[in-house]
């Protein structure tokens, strides 16, 4: 075929009467190419994805464009006629594999459905256990017998991809497919997009708000603001020397690492634990035998893939998950193993941060009353003097006082994490847990974040236990590195000497697969 | 769409309004006395009995006006009583979770595997019918369905971060259940409070139908089917006249709760 599979020329979508998510945007995708889409949060990379399968989400509207799709524009076709070209022409692979497949179905079953639509169900068993193997899922011949469930987060993210190219389409649109994933399972995956696609001659839309991941992936590439396109290029030209100010930025936050501010000294510790192992009701244990120590007023990085147990650590600390055994002191006192043994005090020095923080704020409470309940629960003063508190807190967080009286579902990601670490601060803790606090937010205002962090780390005197599966951050903020494997402590030190000389084999695994925009990275990592 | 359910609204809280005013308010406003015999059977309608009389020749407006307000009130109590009941103890199962959680939830098991009917008749038979007795039968009834619903918002709402983080502070019971989880989930609580007492009113009803709830003379919807039901026969319409007040009711609670849900839910969506 001549001409491009897909070309969408000057579309502008909006939202509302005015609200404009997408602003004359134009792409083009010529079979066997991929094409990487780029930007924060917002940027309007998904409402772009999905315009390519002619998707137009509920409460947008198309102002004026055309999307195309092997010749045949999308936005003319009656929804029957839609409903063929996506079935036949282009398919979509979600950030989130464990949403997108239905828990009571196999998966075969799930994969196999849209050549069952078609009528092609004759050498189905055949045609899945190819497309099975050609993803590097185990055992093909017996894969698609499992409930999604059954299989790890990586495999079904390789089977969601193989749902796609079930039904042989000539465009595949990947939205964020790795995002959710840790770095290692990360690698997987790309293994089995690069197989999928690479030797198909399949044409493929590449979204990732990881700038690193697009120069791996892709040939050409876009960068999406606010719904306006700020560059378009070759991908390794756009890297080497980007054009635009804001595609520096993203370019520069990927590469950047930072030196260290200040090493670990000689401290006493704040917080010990001391041989701790736990785990979950009767299952075996998710950590075992872990000690570390916090010095007074630095950051102590915990780094490992998902299911390390770096978390299960941080419930430990906390006291929400008792441990099976150890010990836990605090200012060397002994620290209650349950919540429920713990003096307000305690429960007080201690805070935690969470990882998402959608989910860590009450959506029926103002950011106000979010703030000024650990200052009116912890610290009995007047009410004037917990306002005027909450202000001091929000002005130290970089937010605008204004913000008392908002919802925090009014916020951005990058504002509703500040307020979680308002909250936390509002406590006035000597120790605080950081359970992954930056892996939902974007690069940019990760690197804000940190930045936040850092500062007030340097004011407070703060002791910090970063968890993390991010080594680049890690290098950048943390005084000493913990990495864990399998629940267990396999190698400790110094931040920058473990970034440089790793002694265990696995922290030399976990640093190599932090994606760098390189060129030619990927291919050697898969070598 | 739109216009019709803007309109909708208005009309049922109209209908609820002076409903509630007139049962409130039916020993002043009835033209006779509740039981009084004000006529022949089953006259027809006219300037001085407008909607006609009973079997027994009571006048039908009198009747409606106290049977209305027997029902409301005792459906009204059984809920409320019920809703308090079951939210708190649904959010103590979902809060401290183990042996309290297990004693609450299995218990509700075994009240909700007993028909709620023949529980109702075998409690209303051996204890005898009476407004406390019926109230607390239906209390009893009621909070099972309850406490489920109210049960499993709560420990989806408990899984919530927010929640833990309240928790790791060490917030008491009552900080939870009014601050973390009754706010997230007063909607479909409410629209099960719509739900639970439309069918308080009607089992009611058909309680006093059969003959085992609101004791003659006394008036309720359900039993003034039951006095009537002989006069379809005739092509007469007394019967269907508490008939259709009792699902004008139930339909009137009903647009209401969802009016209120939909506007909460746009005003949730607007602050995002």
């Amino acid at each position: 075929m001549s001409g491009p599979i897909l070309d969408i020329a000057a579309l502008t979508i909006a939202a509302g009467s005015d609200r404009r998510l997408l602003d004359g945007v134009s792409l083009s995708v010529a079979p066997g190419e991929v094409v990487g889409v780029i930007g924060e949060s917002g940027a309007g990379k998904s409402t772009l994805g999905l315009m390519a399968l002619g998707f137009v989400r509920p409460g947008c509207r198309v102002v004026s464009g055309q999307v195309r799709l092997g010749g045949t524009s999308l936005l003319a076709l009656e929804p029957a006629a839609l409903r063929d070209v996506r079935q036949r022409r282009v398919a979509y692979v979600a950030q989130s594999a464990a949403t997108a497949f239905n828990p009571a179905w196999r998966i075969g079953d799930q994969v196999a459905e849209i050549r069952r639509l078609r009528g092609r169900a004759e050498s189905e068993a055949a045609f899945l256990r190819d497309l099975f193997a050609r993803l590097d899922l185990p055992d093909p011949e017996r894969f698609g017998r499992s409930f999604p469930h059954q299989v790890s987060g990586g495999q079904l993210q390789r089977a969601m991809l193989a749902m796609a190219l079930a039904g042989e389409p000539d465009l595949v649109v990947l939205d964020e497919p790795t995002t959710a994933l840790d770095v290692t399972t990360q690698l997987e995956v790309l293994r089995a997009i690069r197989a999928a696609i690479g030797d198909r001659g399949l044409a493929a839309l590449y979204i990732s708000h990881d700038i690193a991941l697009v120069a791996q992936m892709t040939q050409r590439m876009l960068v999406l603001r606010h719904g306006r396109m700020v560059e378009t290029g070759p991908t390794a030209a756009m890297i080497a020397a980007p054009r635009e100010a804001y595609t520096r930025e993203l370019v520069a936050a990927r590469t950047r690492v930072d030196e260290a501010s200040g090493r670990a000294g000689a401290a006493p510790a704040i917080l010990a634990i001391e041989g701790v192992t736990a785990g979950y009701a009767s299952g075996t244990a998710v950590v075992k035998d872990a000690s570390l120590a916090l010095p007074r007023g630095k950051v102590v990085a915990i780094v490992g893939q998902s299911g390390s147990g770096k978390s299960t650590l941080a419930r430990v600390v906390t006291g929400l998950l008792p441990p099976r055994g150890g010990a836990l002191r605090l200012d060397g006192a002994a620290l209650s193993p349950d919540l429920a043994g713990r003096s307000r005090d305690q429960r007080r020095r201690i805070q935690l941060i969470h990882q998402s923080p959608d989910a860590a704020l009450n959506p029926r409470q103002r950011v106000g009353e979010i703030i000024g309940r650990p200052l009116a629960f912890f610290f009995d003063r007047p009410r004037v003097e917990i306002e005027a508190r909450t202000r001091a807190l929000l002005r130290d967080t970089e937010l605008p006082e204004d913000l008392v009286e908002r919802a925090p579902q009014s916020l951005s990601g990058g504002q509703k994490q500040r307020v979680c670490i308002a909250r936390a601060l509002a406590a006035e803790p000597d120790v605080l847990i950081c359970d992954e606090i930056t892996s939902a937010l974007d690069p940019l205002v990760e690197d804000s974040i940190v930045a936040l962090l850092a500062r007030i780390r340097a004011e407070r005197g703060l002791a910090m236990l970063f968890i993390t599966h991010n080594l680049a951050l890690t290098r950048r903020f943390a005084d000493e590195v913990v990495v864990m494997h399998q629940g267990r402590i396999v190698e400790r030190g110094d931040s920058e000497a473990i970034f440089v000389r790793p002694r265990e084999a696995y922290t030399r695994v976990l640093i190599a697969a932090v994606p760098t925009t390189e060129p030619g990275w990927l291919d050697r990592r898969l070598a | 769409m739109r216009g019709r359910r803007s309109l909708l609204a208005p009309i049922a809280a109209t209908f609820l309004a002076a409903l509630a005013l007139a049962s409130l308010l039916a020993p002043w406003i009835a033209p006779h006395a509740e039981t009084a015999i004000a006529g022949d059977p089953w006259a027809p309608w006219s300037a001085k009995h407008w909607l006609g009389t009973d079997s027994l020749g009571r006048d039908m407006v009198t009747r409606l006006l106290y049977g209305a307000r027997n029902t409301i009130a005792i459906a009204l109590a059984a809920s409320l009583l019920s809703f308090a009941i079951a939210v708190v103890l649904a959010f103590a199962a979902a809060t401290y979770r183990g042996w309290i959680d297990q004693l609450l939830s299995r218990t509700v098991d075994v009240l909700m595997s007993i028909p709620t009917l023949i529980f109702a008749l075998v409690v209303l038979s051996a204890l005898g019918s009476s407004v406390p007795v019926l109230i607390g039968t239906i209390v009893l009834l009621d909070t099972t369905r309850f406490y489920r619903l109210a049960r499993a918002l709560a420990v989806d709402v408990m899984a919530f971060e927010f929640v833990e983080t309240a928790r790791l502070r060490g917030e008491g019971f009552w900080w939870f259940l009014r601050r973390e989880i009754l706010p997230n989930v007063s909607a479909p609580l409410l629209a099960e409070f719509g739900l639970r007492f439309s069918f308080a009113a009607l089992f009611l009803s058909s309680l006093s139908f059969l003959g085992l709830g609101v004791q003659p003379p006394a008036a309720d919807l359900g039993s003034m089917v039951k006095e009537n039901v002989q006069a379809i026969a005739f092509g007469l319409a007394v019967p269907l006249l508490p008939a259709g007040l009792l699902a004008a009711l139930a339909i009137a609670v009903n647009v209401l709760v969802d009016w209120h849900n939909r506007r909460d839910a746009a005003r949730m969506a607007q602050a995002r």
